[in-house]
């Protein structure tokens, strides 16, 4: 029996383009290059089949900007797929998701409350709409040095010293895998009329699979961007957006359609709509497949010397809520070595590329398209890395969270007269820019914050251990550019 | 009737031989293995679409990936062999009365269940008391060992399925460590000829160059093999192939060899100019 109400077989949008191909339709729009034969090296580089579905909107494709036919369709079973009001497909990312999001919100001078370790993405668009962040600073695992999710008592003091906030934005789950208690927030936050946005970039995977934490829209959450592209097997780049009842999808439509291209690709496009067809189809045993990869690698890793790949033992029905077992995120630092360099090695010396490295943890992104061997190797490279490289722990920072001091709104700040000076000189004036280490992309300071010493501190010790530290104008980050007095 | 069984061994080379009959095909978790009968081979292996050995040509393949090192080693004792799941490392080994435990560490089960069905010239010493088969990965098996092997014996199909594994660094240096302080690494090492060959040549080079003292080359002629020029390495914490040799040790144990002897020994390391520079520009 499905628990689906429309037919999930179905993808309007890839269907419609295999009818369009039929027709050998005379191109006289755009895209020039004519279903490729304007540009015969690209074509040899991606393929013909490729390139013939590269096509502009048109009255048998629809149109994203005003969906009436296939797309429309496309979305009302991608919504019914994810059990949420409406789906909007999106093809500039999840980062367009988790603005749009907040752009109906916010507007200027609202209040909208999240944890810190936002990604950059959201703090973005509080410049955009001149929205004041309030930050709930996560639970902090001394440990393992990361930033947890929101407990429930914090947000409720959020919320009580800020009752006037339009909305809570909530990851779920983090990078790392952990989740906060969504359905009690959702709760707490709906009692006093704040709208619930779900960054959902890392759990696209909660819908459809099984034993997994729950998703936002099963939580009662307002709306939830979800990153197709990475655990749900689309193109980079595509992303759905998904609203609850409580949200009006012509005026989210106006949203989007304020910063999203008026020429989307079909080639996401039909993308998300295969893969959505997928993992509505067969989704339960994909991400049973893949937790169960993960949980071998896990007890692998685990008999190693010096690593420790967690999981949800460190559940503590709070700040860590659930653990998402796809994830495989391993602490590094009793190897002597910091996260970061131990994903540097894994490159440079085993040609194994993970998603990220930070001060003392790796993450290592576990998906349908792996193999057993390919885990094989990569457990073993950690061996030998242990081997070769293994050091004395002494003399590494574990410490990761700074806690952030916000001075002005950083709309306020990004367009502020600003001086650039030298990071050790910036020290208690306020930053007009991000700065962050990418992956994974959550800032360490963000337009409007004042600089400290340990934020200084945490910057060049990240540099000095290889980190890519990006966001400042300087790409160099030796400095930095600060309100003018 | 004429059936022909074809190999690329380049994309543009073609090695086509005869086929009397097409005697077993299965396929296993890993990989689709074939069992042929021809009239210029015998019967013959093939794994992927890949001849793995055939019966008249197999015995230079097994003497040389397995006396090199014996000859070389003065006191084998444990032996790991990964793959060589047809069983003529197997059979070489044990002919060798000072060994005393074999781990044969094969990924799968299915070759040497066909092996002994149909091969019996080379899987003929499975039940050699000293042996313990494992039915895993070997990347995975050799990373849980420490210092405790004297010899190992790489017997892996070419870099792509199921023993991509095998040529990777963190699996030489898996099996540094899982030697002792004296051991020896002989793997089968692809050719120098064509392209695709030299390249996994030069890369299994490479990371065995970064991961063991000495790593030496040495070369073979199997008819059946792509260019028909083959090497096998040489990887050692202490012995040198050549000037450790044991020669009169060796010749007095009296094994009868088709291929191998002391002298061959010496001269298959010496290499032509043209492996030399490509093994030098990996170095």
């Amino acid at each position: 029996m499905s628990k689906h109400k429309l037919d999930q077989t179905r993808a309007p949008i890839y269907e419609a383009l295999q009818e369009f191909k039929k027709q050998r339709v005379v191109p006289f729009d755009v895209p020039g290059h004519k279903r490729g034969r304007g540009n015969p090296e690209l074509t040899a580089f991606l393929g013909e089949q490729c390139l013939t579905v590269d096509v502009n909107s048109m009255k048998p494709l629809d149109s994203l900007v005003h969906p009436v036919s296939v797309i429309r369709e496309a979305e009302e079973i991608a919504a019914d797929a994810f059990g949420a009001h409406h789906a909007f497909f999106m093809v500039g990312g999840t980062t367009s998701s988790v603005q749009s999001m907040i752009l109906y919100a916010c507007q200027q001078g609202d209040k909208i409350i999240l944890p810190r370790n936002v990604h950059r993405s959201a703090i973005n668009a509080l410049v955009l709409c001149g929205a004041t962040p309030v930050y709930v600073n996560p639970d902090i695992n001394h440990q393992l040095g990361i930033a947890l999710g929101m407990s429930v008592s914090q947000v409720e003091e959020a919320i009580r010293l800020n009752p006037d906030a339009k909305a809570i934005l909530v990851n779920n789950p983090t990078y790392y895998g952990i989740c906060s208690d969504l359905r009690s927030i959702v709760k707490l936050a709906h009692e006093y009329n704040m709208l619930v946005l779900v960054d959902e970039a890392h759990g696209t995977h909660f819908s459809f699979g099984r034993n997994l934490p729950i998703s936002g829209m099963a939580a009662g959450a307002d709306m939830a961007a979800v990153s197709m592209h990475k655990s749900g097997g689309s193109l980079t780049q595509s992303s759905f957006l998904l609203t609850g009842k409580s949200v009006n999808p012509d005026y989210m439509r106006q949203i989007i359609n304020l910063t999203q291209t008026t020429s989307a690709s079909y080639l996401l496009l039909s993308s998300l709509d295969i893969s959505r067809r997928n993992l509505a189809l067969r989704g339960g045993e994909v991400f049973d497949h893949v937790a169960n990869l993960a949980q071998y690698a896990r007890n692998e890793v685990n008999q190693l010397e010096g690593y420790y790949a967690y999981s949800d033992e460190l559940i503590n029905s709070d700040s860590i809520f659930d653990f998402d077992r796809t994830k495989l995120s391993i602490y590094t630092l009793d190897t002597g070595l910091a996260g970061i360099e131990v994903y540097d090695l894994l490159r440079d010396e085993y040609d194994i590329q993970i998603e990220f490295g930070d001060i003392g943890n790796i993450l290592a992104y576990i998906s349908v398209g792996d193999r057993k061997l390919d885990v094989e190797r990569l457990v073993s490279a950690l061996s030998e890395i242990q081997r070769r490289f293994g050091r004395e722990k002494s003399g590494l920072l574990t410490q990761e969270y700074v806690v952030p001091i916000v001075a002005v709104a950083p709309q306020t700040a990004f367009y502020a007269e600003k001086e650039q000076l030298p990071l050790e000189e910036t020290i208690g004036r306020i930053c007009s820019e991000f700065v962050m280490a990418y992956p994974p992309g959550i800032p360490v300071l963000a337009p409007g914050e004042k600089i400290t010493q340990e934020v200084i501190r945490y910057i060049q010790y990240a540099k000095e251990k290889g980190c890519s530290m990006i966001g400042p104008e300087d790409l160099a980050v030796e400095r930095l550019n600060v309100l003018k007095y | 009737m004429e059936l022909w069984f074809t190999e690329k061994h380049s994309p543009n080379v073609n090695f086509t031989i005869k086929v009397d009959r097409h005697l077993h095909s299965v396929e296993s978790e890993h990989q689709r293995i074939d069992i042929f009968e021809s009239p210029e081979f015998g019967r013959f292996l093939v794994i992927d679409g890949f001849m793995m050995l055939t019966e008249k040509d197999e015995f230079i393949y097994h003497e040389m990936i397995t006396h090199v090192p014996m000859a070389v080693h003065p006191n084998v004792r444990n032996v790991l062999v990964i793959g060589a799941g047809d069983g003529g490392v197997i059979r070489e080994l044990t002919r060798y009365e000072a060994i005393e435990h074999i781990d044969l560490v094969e990924i799968d089960p299915v070759v040497v269940e066909v092996s002994k069905e149909f091969l019996p010239q080379t899987a003929c010493r499975f039940d050699d008391p000293r042996l313990i088969i494992h039915y895993e990965d070997g990347v995975k098996f050799v990373r849980g060992k420490k210092n405790f092997y004297d010899l190992i014996i790489v017997d892996s199909t070419d870099p792509i399925g199921p023993g991509e594994g095998l040529f990777t660094k963190e699996f030489y240096g898996s099996c540094y460590k899982a030697l002792k302080d004296d051991g020896i690494m002989v793997n089968q090492h692809e050719s120098p000829y064509y392209e695709y060959n030299a390249l996994a040549m030069k890369r299994a080079h490479k990371r065995i160059v970064e991961s063991f003292p000495i790593s030496k080359v040495y070369q073979v002629h199997i008819p059946t093999y792509p260019s028909g020029h083959w090497l096998f390495g040489f990887a050692s914490k202490k012995y040198h192939p050549v000037h450790d040799l044991r020669a009169e040790q060796w010749n007095q144990l009296q094994l009868k060899t088709k291929y191998y002897n002391t002298r061959l020994h010496v001269g298959s390391f010496a290499l032509p100019n043209y492996v030399e520079d490509q093994l030098k520009n990996v170095e």
